[in-house]
């Protein structure tokens, strides 16, 4: 297995809501740390990736937000403004008014534009060798794969023009597990298991991008070894209940309920679990990181996740 | 359960607003339970109320359609079996009908419905732009889910329509969607893209504009979406006015919004976010529902104080307790991961109450969910979610 830092592009997905951009800023963070000049990018116009390294905000033009660690947000608008200017030559094109303002529209009606706008941008940067790795915290996984394979749905669509001239090398370097993979972020719950295990399939059947790892985050503590289990069940039961509050003093029944839940969630989170570990492909690295009671986003929790990949991948 | 009535004029509750709203769209971020909780509304509206109710969903969720008793369900309405009633152990009043929404196969119905002739409708459906337009155009997701909910609800065939939003990047994205179909269809860039294939001659003002683009995606593929548009314009009138009906549909007193959203710091942020475009837009916010909410006894002053008890002191409780339970050194471990486990998950519990506290500024409904601790398999199961946000 090549080792997951050492490719040059990742692309960071998973289902809403299952901490995809968490992953993504501690992946990158992890990286710079391991001295790797890294690029973290987000494709989504939310905005929040800055909130990660709790830096305000960034934009289209990648900016240093720790050691070696630089930030972009994706804006397809200026990517087709630096691509025109880089590769055709058209330096009028910034004063172009009408271009601007009817970009959307066109890259609405042409299919594929979009997308191939946003990773071609990263694919550029890796290409140009001015980062050793660039994150990217892509979409979530319901549109992933029409990202991913928009260099081919334009190599079907549009026979001739510099759009497509350009699908060749990009789909060269999406292809190359050497060089580029995707992460899946997952849950241990029922929902997001089943997203990520249908998204391999899907990366498979629909585009040429390589699996790189797939992350379970938030996975819950377990709290008790076989042996103690069983004395935390006889210890549960009600004739222990008085001995119990007299030793600590109060009561004890909400406390013991509160192990309970812990117990059962992370037992019903932990059939998830097993079900993701098996029915992935094999040989697929799978990293866990464990659930942050006490901060669950900004500087704190990335920084703590990036400690728990680095251990993960054995650093 | 706990529930805000800080202002009287507010909804009193679930159970009240479906019965008086005939369209209730649940949204929030994704994986915050959108779906279940649209399915369990709904299920409690078709035991409750009776009549003819429809969940529609845009999720795909195979688990949501086994829970209710169907292999699977897709853009065809399907009734659920009363058999999964009768083994959930209740007698429904009314009907529950399920449908999920198949976006290729809407437009596709979309542009039948709309297409001027045969020959037409026949040239935009196997037009290769279309097919990618239809499948992949994120916008076209979001229209297209609103405006079946449209037309299902202007069939009159339900007295009830719950339905869960699509998982859009920005989550006010689909209310504008109508409005921004109509725009698309009555824009001047679609007139100038069409210039070309109706005359030679091309208008000085687009130029530019096609000098840059011929050069980055070639003449032969601007004429093919030269042609699309063409072939769409012959459907722009009933678009248009389709688009603003849908638009009015939304704006209905007989349509509400239910935001969904767990305690989690992102899906809070966007519940508030989406409870100020609501109100933005002069739409109807209905009630918001708290998913997967920690137990408030989690909070307990004197629970807490026997947790960091039990922390600290586990080994020499244990030597108290019968010898019974085990190995006194096992004992103490066990006691101290019991109170540890309470005060972690107790932080979790604070920040929650906190959220909470927060977004109860707005005095709709707030109903919350407690974290089940096994997941919902089964019409049973959906109820019994659905008995928490009823009252």
């Amino acid at each position: 297995m090549a080792d997951l830092l050492d490719r040059k592009l990742l692309f960071v997905t998973g289902k809403g809501g299952v901490g995809k951009s968490t992953i993504a800023a501690s992946l990158a963070l992890l990286a710079s740390q391991r001295g790797k000049r890294t690029l973290v990018g987000e494709v989504d116009a939310k905005g929040n990736l800055a909130d990660f390294f709790e830096v305000g905000t960034t934009s289209f033009e990648p900016r240093e937000v720790s050691p070696g660690l630089f930030a972009m947000s994706m804006d397809t608008e200026e990517s087709l403004k630096e691509y025109l200017s880089l590769q055709l030559k058209v330096p009028f094109v910034a004063r172009l008014g009408p271009l601007a303002r009817t970009f959307d529209f066109v890259a609405n009606a042409a299919p594929g534009v979009k997308e191939i706008l946003t990773i071609g941008k990263f694919l550029w940067e890796v290409r140009e060798g001015s980062f050793d790795l660039v994150v990217v915290d892509a979409v979530a996984s319901g549109h992933i794969t029409g990202q991913l394979a928009a260099p081919q749905a334009i190599q079907e669509l549009v026979q001739v023009g510099l759009v497509r001239d350009q699908t060749g090398w990009m789909l060269d370097m999406l292809g190359d597990p050497a060089q580029t993979g995707v992460v899946i972020v997952a849950a241990p719950e029922e929902m997001p298991v089943n997203e990520s295990l249908e998204l391999v399939e899907r990366l498979e059947a629909e585009t040429v991008v390589d699996l790189a790892a797939v992350v379970a985050n938030r996975v819950l503590p377990e709290l008790f070894s076989r042996g103690e289990e069983e004395v935390f069940e006889r210890l549960d039961e009600p004739e222990m209940a008085d001995p119990l509050a007299r030793a600590v003093g109060g009561p004890v029944e909400q406390v013991l309920d509160g192990a309970r839940l812990a117990v059962t969630l992370r037992r019903t989170r932990g059939v998830h679990l097993a079900r993701l570990r098996t029915e992935l492909p094999p040989r697929t690295p799978l990293l866990y990181v464990p659930y942050l009671f006490q901060r669950s986003h900004g500087a704190r929790a990335t920084n703590q996740v990036a400690a728990h990949l680095s251990e993960e991948l054995g650093y | 359960m706990a529930r805000n009535r800080s202002s009287a004029a507010a909804t009193s509750s679930m159970e009240q607003l479906l019965a008086a709203k005939e369209i209730v769209i649940h949204c929030g971020s994704g994986g915050v339970g959108k779906t279940t909780t649209a399915a369990a509304a709904a299920a409690m509206a078709a035991v409750h109320h009776g009549g003819k109710v429809l969940v529609l969903t845009v999720d795909p969720a195979r688990r949501l359609a086994n829970a209710l008793g169907l292999e699977m369900f897709g853009n065809v309405e399907t009734r659920v079996p009363a058999e999964a009633f009768s083994e959930a152990g209740v007698e429904p009043r009314g009907e529950l009908w399920a449908a999920m929404l198949d976006t290729k196969q809407s437009w596709d119905d979309l542009v039948r419905r709309h297409a001027p002739d045969p020959t037409t409708r026949d040239a935009i459906l196997a037009n290769p732009l279309y097919q990618n337009i239809a499948g992949r155009f994120v916008q076209s997701h979001d229209y297209i889910a609103m405006e079946r909910l449209y037309e299902i609800h202007a069939s009159g065939t339900y007295d009830l329509i719950v339905v869960d939003t699509p998982p859009t990047r920005n989550a006010i994205d689909f209310l504008e969607a109508p409005e921004r179909m109509a725009d698309f269809f009555s824009s001047r860039l679609l007139r100038w893209l069409t210039v070309p294939a109706r005359s030679r001659v091309l208008n000085m003002a687009s130029r530019p504009f096609y000098s840059v683009a011929d050069r980055i995606l070639g003449s032969k593929f601007l004429e093919d979406i030269a042609e699309f548009f063409l072939l769409f314009q012959t459907m722009y009138d009933g678009f248009v006015d389709r688009a603003h009906a849908v638009t009015r549909t939304l704006a209905d007193k007989r349509t509400t919004f239910v935001v969904v959203s767990t305690l989690e710091s992102a899906p809070v942020r966007e519940a508030e976010f989406f409870i100020d475009a609501l109100e933005e837009r002069r739409l109807h916010l209905g009630a918001v529902v708290l998913n997967k909410v920690l137990p408030a006894w989690f909070l307990d002053r004197d629970a807490t104080a026997v947790a960091q008890e039990l922390c600290a002191k586990g080994e020499a409780l244990a030597s108290e307790l019968p010898e019974s339970l085990g190995p006194p050194e096992q004992v103490g471990r066990v006691l101290h991961e019991v109170g540890e486990s309470y005060l972690n998950f107790q932080v979790v519990a604070k920040r929650e109450a906190e959220m909470r506290a927060e977004l109860s500024a707005s005095p709709e409904v707030v109903a919350a969910v407690p974290y089940f601790d096994h997941d919902i398999t089964d019409l049973a199961g959906l109820l019994e979610l659905g008995e928490r946000i009823w009252r």
